[in-house]
């Protein structure tokens, strides 16, 4: 499977998430995140960047507790409130949606 | 059996062609070693796919079954996972995928949806035929009651038709169950509604802890799985204490109620002997004894094993001052061996909301602990274990007690003669 974003083609993996992590800028996430139905704003790229960040330091996807932990310091929420906003912002799931659109690999695990 | 009469009437396949079945009329294709299952004493799970498969024509059904065939035959399996949720839910859906769907294009999609039981499993028909009917428009029909885990396993759904499946049962009143690493689906036995044993309303708690933790079952986020299992009474029929990271467990504080009279009439229809060989003898801590042709109970030497109670339903029964223990730590195997709950919280009154709240605050503050100490895919008895109990009791502020006890059971399935 793949891609077309401004006349180039990438190629994606039968789930949609991008097979090359360098192929990624921010029209091909503009891209993956129409295909998801969620519109970018800026606390969105805000967190496709940190979780970019994230797997270039570690070369994996950060746990969702991770992510949840960043949000709520970042934004002086609690842990519940914090859930409830990654939530609001990727419905379908931080793991789903946040890491497609961030083009990181397919998270593993029986979620 | 109204179905299986159905399907011959209706007579070939209406796959649409193609799959094979249509030169002898029959819907489902051979599958000699699934059958072979079929063959034995027991009910076989390939008997009931077989006649739903015929009675619905769900050509999802029949792939299935080929390619458990085929999995028999080549002594693999082809299931896949990945990732299927519906709207603000990242936990419910277990996603099967066939590895080999150009084979058995059929069976392309089997994903499960975890549903969460009432607590001790009261459930009226019409709640039940709700669910069934939905079940069988949006996905394949097969039902799990219940599942390891203590959900409702719909099983069989392609991702779809996942979201309005969802929608529908949701609108009468069904909610998905966990899955991944947060809160899991919980258990409760029958407790006080059809049961004179339990020592807590553990129906009540079931669901004000599992509306509590909602959110956290949803949408997990924390080290890995931990489970609640809510037994009424030590016989524990959910085996909380082997299956449950939170085995809440009722008990009580002071001694067996005894009715003499039926304990009279106990010994004059079974005897004696029958009181000393299956009772007395039985008793592990030795707390009973035979005075004067009548039993005594040393209320200090009992551990609430239950044998007793269990062997003289009329004659005894749990003391007064009743509430719940709380026991952590059962597993099965993961970074270590099984475990059996360890005894943290020996006795809590669990008759108000009051103390329903104060229960929920401990919870909350030991799965806090855990989601800063644990690591990764770390079960909490196994944070425990790596870090040491006092470390564990000093973090969630849990007084020292002699009564608290490593290993109150050695064996969960051991049930006496009586």
């Amino acid at each position: 499977m793949s891609i077309d974003v401004k006349g180039v083609s990438y190629e994606t993996d039968e789930n949609g998430y991008l097979v090359n992590l360098e192929d990624w800028n921010e029209d091909v996430a503009q891209k993956l995140a129409e295909g998801e139905e969620i519109e970018m704003g800026e606390e969105h790229w805000s967190l496709v960047k940190f979780l970019r960040n994230y797997y270039d330091e570690y070369q994996i996807a950060p746990a969702v507790k991770v992510l949840t932990k960043a949000i709520a310091s970042e934004r002086g929420m609690d842990k519940k409130e914090a859930s409830e906003f990654l939530y609001g912002l990727f419905p379908k799931g931080p793991a789903l949606q946040a890491c497609k659109i961030a083009g990181l690999p397919k998270p593993t695990g029986c979620v | 059996m109204q179905g299986a009469n159905d399907s011959a009437a209706n007579g070939a396949c209406q796959c649409g062609g193609g799959c094979g079945a249509e030169s002898d009329g029959a819907f489902l294709n051979p599958t000699p070693m699934l059958d072979q299952l079929e063959s034995g004493p027991w009910p076989s799970f390939v008997s009931g796919f077989k006649q739903l498969a015929e009675r619905t024509k769900k050509p999802m059904l029949r792939g299935v079954l080929d390619q458990l065939e085929y999995s028999y035959n080549t002594k693999m399996g082809y299931w896949k996972g990945g990732l299927v949720t519906v709207d603000g839910y990242g936990a419910g859906i277990i996603t099967r995928y066939s590895m080999i769907k150009d084979k058995f294009p059929e069976a392309t999609e089997f994903h499960t949806m975890r549903i969460q039981p009432a607590p001790g499993l009261h459930y009226n028909t019409a709640m039940l035929r709700e669910l069934c009917d939905i079940w069988e428009k949006h996905g394949s029909g097969i039902i799990a009651l219940h599942g390891q885990t203590g959900d409702i396993m719909l099983q069989g759904i392609e991702q779809d038709k996942v979201q309005e499946c969802f929608d529908e049962l949701n609108q009468k009143g069904w909610d998905l169950g966990g899955a991944g690493a947060g809160m899991r689906t919980a258990v409760s036995c029958i407790g006080p509604g059809r049961c004179e044993n339990a020592c807590y309303d553990n129906l009540k708690l079931h669901l004000k802890a599992l509306k509590h933790f909602v959110g956290q079952l949803h949408r997990p986020e924390w080290n890995y799985k931990i489970k609640f299992k809510f037994s009424g009474c030590p016989n524990d029929c959910t085996n909380a204490i082997m299956r449950s990271d939170l085995a809440v467990i009722g008990t009580w504080k002071d001694a067996i109620q005894v009715d003499r009279d039926e304990v009279r009439s106990w010994i004059a229809e079974r005897g004696v002997d029958a009181l000393v060989n299956e009772v007395i003898n039985h008793c592990p801590t030795k707390a009973i004894s035979l005075k004067r042709g009548d039993m005594e109970i040393e209320s200090r030497d009992c551990v609430r094993c239950m044998h007793c109670l269990n062997a003289m339903p009329k004659a005894l029964s749990p003391g007064k001052e009743r509430g719940i223990s709380l026991l952590m730590g059962g597993k099965n195997t993961l970074k270590v061996g099984v475990n059996m709950g360890s005894l943290i919280v020996p006795f809590m009154k669990m008759e108000s909301d009051e103390d329903i709240e104060e229960f929920l605050e401990l919870v909350e503050e030991i799965i806090d602990w855990w989601d800063d100490n644990g690591l990764d895919h770390e079960r909490i008895g196994e944070t425990i274990e790596r870090v040491g109990l006092k470390q564990f009791l000093e973090g969630v502020g849990i007084e020292h007690d002699i009564n608290q006890v490593t290993r109150p059971r050695d064996n969960p399935y051991f049930k006496a003669k009586y």
